[in-house]
């Protein structure tokens, strides 16, 4: 147990395992996984790390027991996380479901690659950002973070397990495979730096506690396992004692809820980057590895005096619809490169909502979409306009 | 109004500290054996004597699953099949708590019978008890790993062409440190055997076959709600300590019921923890302070 929970210096370091540092420095102790490329440094370098920390590393039968487990986990009191990618992020879905409903704090970093079924399992894409938003079955709301780098994969997973804490809901880490084997220099601050959120705990005596009644803001205190309060926990549709009650009336109150706490507090939980928007003609709007050629292509447009400027979105889901909606009428344009041939471009549109033009820059997988590429796009809207 | 709906003073009932009466009426239907195995299941833990914020009991989707409901305790009702990792997580996590796992048999064997296999491989420290009505009773009696060769339900109407799991040999093959079986006519034994499965430290397996007159009974010409028990009560016969493999269900004849298993073997946890000391040699040339597996020879 000789191990340190932050490895406090500065590394060259690959994106799974910059992951994996985020999660121990923020107090992630469970992991339960399924080895799958490109995600398996994850639950390798977790493997090696926990025990030494005195965390628990278990490698699961399958990503099914995975999901599951890491609920079990964060309901005994644990911050517990998993990782995967395409085939096992399928698997997944129904314990996420779980998770949305019952309101368990827990992470599960998807590090993509091409699909549909076993696709390219060593190539990167982004073509799981709406089974992300969309991939249990039911009406939800999630959150998902996109990082471009192995440090967001460091920063991104301390402020993934903040954000499950806080809001007690699974929260997804879409990365990909190049973020997540890219090496990059990568900064872990002095442990005193690190900002740790913990879930709301319940002020209520056990005897008046109800699990599922919200304050204010929508999120109820957490009773752990064995603290006493005695709670019961269901998925099915369940009132404030967490009692299952089949009627249209507790549905609509219970799911009402699950969306309101995402929605009413997205402005907290959005986070997003700018470069060059302040005069910019061309919004480039990327997000998790595009967001990297991206960049580049926006310093080049702007070379040739071009007014391109970039929105880089940390947070794809919830969707920063505000701030779309804000700049759509301020550019002449918006593109939007992603690795699938069209996802998060269909909220981009509907938040421009025809206030100017969006683009995609698609790829169907396999490989990154080269700077190039993507000034081109630029130019080409920049003449359309004209 | 029905009769269910009317509120009349009803008497408490012995076992009212464990239960959710907010919660009562029960879904389970008359002549149902669940209610019988829900008695037992919280005498076990009664005479058990772990103190009470320290039993949670994780079930997944059926009729058995809704145990979870009625219980007054740490209570989690998760997806279907998936009660054991979900409990793995929780048990890993609260290594204090004593786990109860109660799940029915297409719950626990059908789809989630791979979690079963690999609890009891890696000795997870929980208790599983099975309640074992020979079909899937929730959805109105359908075909399950448990159900008989040639009996009816609706999705065999002629008859299963398909043969069960022996689940307590399968347990005890996956190496699980206690298993037992009776019916939900051996309160007693039964009882005794989930308090004993509850203080095993490692893999515990108790199955409880019990009448669904609703479902089962009815397509196989087992009698009413009474006839069903009558029927369990005819064929029982109890031989603990035999091999698991010989602990079979003939319902033509004669049902094995009895205490099969009952071994010491590390936990998971034992053995996480002695790895990660790492004063072991490279293996296959472990150090001999590893305790010896004492697995069964059926295992």
């Amino acid at each position: 147990m000789a191990g340190k929970s932050v490895l406090t210096g500065t590394f060259f370091m690959n994106g799974d395992y910059a992951c994996c540092e985020g999660a121990l420095a923020v107090g992630c102790r469970f992991f339960a996984g399924y080895p799958i490329t490109p995600a398996t440094e994850v639950a390798e370098r977790m493997a090696r790390r926990l025990p030494e920390i005195g965390g628990i590393y278990i490698q699961m039968e399958d990503e099914l027991a995975s999901m599951a487990a890491i609920l079990g986990a964060s309901w005994g009191g644990m911050k517990a996380m998993t990782s995967t990618s395409g085939p096992g992020f399928s698997l997944m879905m129904e314990n996420i479901g779980l998770g949305v409903c019952t309101e368990t704090p827990c992470v599960v970093c998807n590090v993509q690659r091409a699909g549909p079924s076993t696709g390219l399992p060593t190539l990167v894409a982004q073509g799981d950002m709406m089974q992300a938003r969309w991939g249990s079955h039911g009406h939800y709301e999630i959150i998902a973070i996109a990082p471009s780098s192995p440090q967001e994969m460091f920063d991104f997973t301390i402020w993934a397990f903040n954000l499950s804490e806080q809001y007690r809901i699974p929260v997804l880490i879409m990365a990909d495979e190049v973020v997540g084997h890219m090496n990059e220099r990568v900064v872990i601050p002095p442990e005193d730096k690190i900002e740790i959120v913990e879930r709301r705990k319940p002020k209520a005596t056990p005897e008046e506690y109800l699990p599922y009644r919200a304050d204010s803001d929508w999120i109820a205190p957490m009773a752990n396992c064995g603290e006493g309060y005695h709670p019961h926990i269901t998925g099915l549709t369940h009132d404030e004692r967490g009692y299952p009650v089949m009627d249209a009336a507790t549905q609509e109150k219970m799911i009402n809820r699950l969306v309101g706490k995402i929605r009413d507090n997205c402005e907290k939980i959005i986070r997003y980057d700018e470069m060059h928007m302040d005069d910019a003609e061309v919004a480039v709007v990327a997000y998790g590895i595009s967001v990297r050629s991206a960049k580049r292509a926006v310093r080049e447009a702007r070379s040739k005096s071009i007014k391109a400027g970039l929105i880089k979105l940390d947070t794809v889901w919830p969707f920063p619809e505000k701030l779309i909606r804000e700049i759509a009428p301020k550019v002449r344009g918006m593109i939007m490169p992603e690795i699938n041939l069209g996802q998060m471009v269909l909220e981009l549109e509907r938040c421009a909502g025809g206030c100017c033009k969006v683009k995609l820059v698609p790829h169907a997988g396999g490989a990154i979409i080269s700077p190039k590429t993507i000034l081109g796009a630029i130019e080409d809207m920049i003449k359309e306009a004209k | 109004m029905s009769p269910r709906k009317t509120k009349t003073a009803v008497p408490p009932h012995p076992m009212d500290a464990l239960l959710r009466t907010d919660r009562m009426p029960h879904i389970w239907c008359p002549g149902c054996g669940i209610g019988t195995a829900f008695g037992c299941v919280m005498a076990a833990i009664q005479k058990s004597e772990y103190p009470l914020e320290k039993v949670a009991m994780v079930s997944g989707i059926g009729c058995t699953g809704r145990m979870a409901g009625y219980i007054k305790l740490d209570s989690y009702h998760t997806t279907h099949g998936r009660a054991i990792p979900f409990a793995t997580g929780l048990k890993l996590a609260r290594p204090d708590a004593a786990v109860l796992v109660v799940s029915g048999d297409g719950d626990l064997l059908a789809i989630g019978g791979n979690h079963f296999i690999h609890a009891a491989r890696r000795n997870i420290d929980i208790t599983v008890i099975c309640v074992n009505n020979l079909n899937y009773g929730m959805t109105g009696g359908q075909q399950a790993p448990s159900t008989p060769f040639g009996a009816k339900t609706t999705t065999s109407p002629i008859g299963s062409p398909e043969e069960p799991f022996n689940f307590c040999y399968l347990a005890a093959a996956c190496g699980a440190t206690y298993v037992a079986r009776w019916t939900s006519l051996h309160i007693r034994r039964l009882t005794n055997s989930i308090t004993e499965a509850m203080q095993k430290r490692g893999f515990s397996f108790v199955e409880i076959l019990t009448p669904c007159p609703t479902s089962f009974g009815r397509r196989n010409k087992m009698g009413n709600a009474l006839g069903t028990l009558k029927f369990y009560h005819d064929r029982s016969v109890i031989r603990n300590d035999i091999d698991p493999k010989d602990a079979t269900l003939d319902f033509s004849s004669h049902i094995v019921v009895g205490k099969f298993v009952d071994i010491e073997r590390p936990t998971f946890t034992d053995n996480y923890n002695l790895i990660n000391k790492k004063q072991l040699g490279d293996w296959p040339h472990l150090d001999e302070k590893v305790p010896a597996s004492k697995k069964q020879a059926s295992g």
